[in-house]
C-alpha cells in the first residue's frame, strides 16, 4: 500500500471539506473494495476519508411501500433485517448473499453501488425493483445511475446517503456466482408492481441494465415459460477467463428463468 | 504520517500509534506480537485473519489499524479463559478440525460468529458449510471442521 492521510470525517460537512482540500482524496465506507485496491497498488489517494464517524448514516427503515437503506447499512444487517425479510424478501436474500460473512460484515450498499463494480449484486437490485439514490444534494432514478464499467452518474465529491426501493408485489434474485470470489457471472433481479415488470441484469454487461424483451412477455404472462424462448444478444457483453459473452447471454436467460420462478414461490 | 488510537485487545487497554496506512493485521502480529492471527492472501479471499470487532467476525487484513480505535478487538490469543479452551477450540482439538493448522484461528474466530448468528438453533452442515465460505482451508479438511462446529455449537448452546 502506498501512503495516504487518514482522515476522519464527523459530519457531512467535514467529508466534503476534506475530499476538497485533498489532492486526489477517496471516501472509505466499509472499505471492502477499496483497501483490497490500495493493497494491490491499484490506486493512490492522498487521503483516505472514513465516512464511519458520520452521523446517521447507517440504518434501515420500512414505511408504507418503501424500504429506505441508508448509504453506510452493511449487507448482514440488510440480509437479516426482520422487516425486509417481510417486504422485499428477494433483496434480503441479494444482501445475504454477497461474497461471505465477514465481507457482509464491514461491506455497505453505498460503497457498492458508488463502486459500481460489473459483477456486484446490488446494481440488480437497483435496476430490477426501481430503487431511487439519494445524496447529499439530489436525487437520482435507478435507472439513470449506472453509466458504465466502474462509472455512475455521481459527481466527484458526491456522497450516496440513502436508497430507496418500492415494495414490490413480488420479486425474485437469482445469481450465478463465480465459485472463488461470489462475485456475480451472472445475477437477476425480477420483481413486478401493480402490472409493472422490471427484470434487472448484473454480471453479463459493462453495467446492470434492464431486458425490454422479458419485462413485456412477463406483463403479458408472469411464468416462467414466458422468458424462457428469449435470449439477449452477446455482442457487448463480458468475456474473460470465468464465462464467454455468449456464456453469460444463455446464463441470463436461465437466471431470469429461475428469478421468476422464486418470485411465485 | 502517524495516527494515534486507542482500542482493547483481548481485554486489554491498548494505546495504539502507527502510520496512517498500517493494516489492523499487521498491528496486531508486528505491534503487539499477537501471531495467531495469519495472513493466508493479499484478495482479503482467505479468512486467515479473521477477528471480532465488537464481537463481530471481520478481516483484520482488510481493516486500517486505526479503525479500531475505540472497538473490542478479540484474537485467537484472546478466546481461552483461566487455561481452559474455548468450546470452539477444544472441539477443533477433539475432532481433528485442523491439519497443519494455518487457516485455524481464522476457521475458529469464524466459526464462533456462526454458532452466535444461529443463536439457540440447531446448526445443520448446510449452513455451516455456506457461512464458512470466507474461510478457505489450504489443506482441504473441510469435513472434520464443519464437524467441529457443529459439536461446538451444541456445546455454546447450552451455556
Ligand atoms: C472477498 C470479497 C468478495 C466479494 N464478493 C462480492 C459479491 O459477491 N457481490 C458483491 O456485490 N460485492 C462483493 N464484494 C464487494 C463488497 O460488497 C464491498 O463491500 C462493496 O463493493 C463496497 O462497499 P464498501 O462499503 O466496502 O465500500 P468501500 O470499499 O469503502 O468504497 C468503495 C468505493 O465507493 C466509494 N464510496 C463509499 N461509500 C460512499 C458513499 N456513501 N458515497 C459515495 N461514494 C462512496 C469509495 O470512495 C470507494 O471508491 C466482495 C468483496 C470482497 C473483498
Ligand atoms: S489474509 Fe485476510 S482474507 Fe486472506
Ligand atoms: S489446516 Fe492447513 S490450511 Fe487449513
Amino acid at each position: 500500500m502506498y501512503e495516504f492521510n487518514y482522515r476522519k470525517a464527523a459530519s457531512l460537512d467535514e467529508a466534503k471539506d476534506l475530499f476538497s482540500k485533498g489532492e486526489d482524496a477517496k471516501y472509505m465506507s466499509g472499505g471492502m473494495t477499496l483497501l483490497p485496491t490500495l493493497k494491490q497498488r491499484l490506486a493512490r489517494p492522498s487521503d483516505v476519508i472514513d465516512l464511519a464517524a458520520v452521523p446517521d448514516m447507517s440504518g434501515i427503515a420500512v414505511t408504507g411501500d418503501t424500504v429506505s437503506i441508508k448509504a453506510r447499512t452493511p449487507h448482514a444487517v440488510v440480509a437479516a433485517n426482520a422487516e425486509v425479510k417481510k417486504a422485499i424478501p428477494a433483496l434480503a436474500k441479494l444482501a445475504g448473499g454477497i461474497g461471505d460473512p465477514m465481507v457482509r460484515n464491514r461491506g455497505t450498499i453505498g460503497g457498492s453501488l458508488a463502486n459500481n463494480d460489473p459483477a456486484a449484486d446490488y446494481p440488480a437490485a437497483i435496476v430490477g425493483l426501481g430503487a431511487t439514490i439519494h445524496t447529499d444534494r439530489r436525487t437520482i432514478a435507478g435507472d439513470d445511475f449506472f453509466q458504465g464499467l466502474f462509472e455512475t452518474a455521481l459527481e466527484e465529491d458526491e456522497l450516496i446517503i440513502q436508497v430507496d426501493f418500492p415494495i414490490p408485489d413480488k420479486a425474485g434474485y437469482m445469481k450465478f456466482p463465480n465459485p472463488a470470489s461470489r462475485y456475480c457471472i451472472v445475477g437477476v433481479m425480477v420483481s413486478s408492481k401493480g402490472g409493472n415488470v422490471r427484470v434487472g441484469v448484473t454480471g453479463a454487461g459493462a453495467c446492470a441494465f434492464r431486458v425490454k424483451e422479458m419485462e413485456d412477455a412477463l406483463k403479458a404472462n408472469f411464468a416462467a415459460e414466458a422468458v424462457e424462448k428469449i435470449s439477449i444478444p452477446d455482442g457487448d457483453l463480458n468475456s474473460d477467463i470465468h464465462a464467454s459473452a455468449e456464456y453469460r447471454a444463455h446464463l441470463v436467460t436461465v437466471m431470469a428463468k429461475r428469478a421468476v420462478a422464486e418470485a411465485n414461490g | 504520517m502517524t495516527v494515534s488510537f486507542s482500542m482493547t485487545v483481548n481485554g486489554k487497554p491498548v494505546k495504539g500509534e502507527c502510520e496512517d496506512r498500517t493494516l489492523l493485521v499487521q498491528y496486531l502480529r508486528e505491534h503487539m506480537g499477537l501471531t495467531g492471527t495469519h495472513v493466508g492472501c493479499d484478495t482479503t479471499q482467505c479468512g486467515c485473519c479473521t477477528v471480532h470487532i465488537d464481537g463481530i467476525p471481520m478481516k483484520s487484513c482488510t481493516m486500517l489499524a486505526v479503525s479500531a480505535d475505540g472497538c473490542e478487538v478479540t484474537t485467537i490469543e484472546g478466546l481461552a479463559k483461566d487455561g481452559q479452551l474455548h468450546p470452539m477450540q477444544d472441539a477443533f482439538r477433539e475432532n481433528h478440525g485442523l491439519q497443519c493448522g494455518f487457516c485455524t484461528p481464522g476457521m475458529v474466530m469464524s466459526a464462533i460468529g456462526i454458532v452466535d448468528r444461529h443463536r439457540g438453533e440447531k446448526l445443520d452442515e448446510k449452513t455451516v458449510r455456506h457461512e464458512l465460505e470466507g474461510n478457505i482451508c489450504r489443506c482441504t479438511g473441510y469435513h472434520n471442521i464443519v464437524k467441529a462446529v457443529l459439536a461446538a455449537s451444541e456445546v455454546m448452546n447450552k451455556a
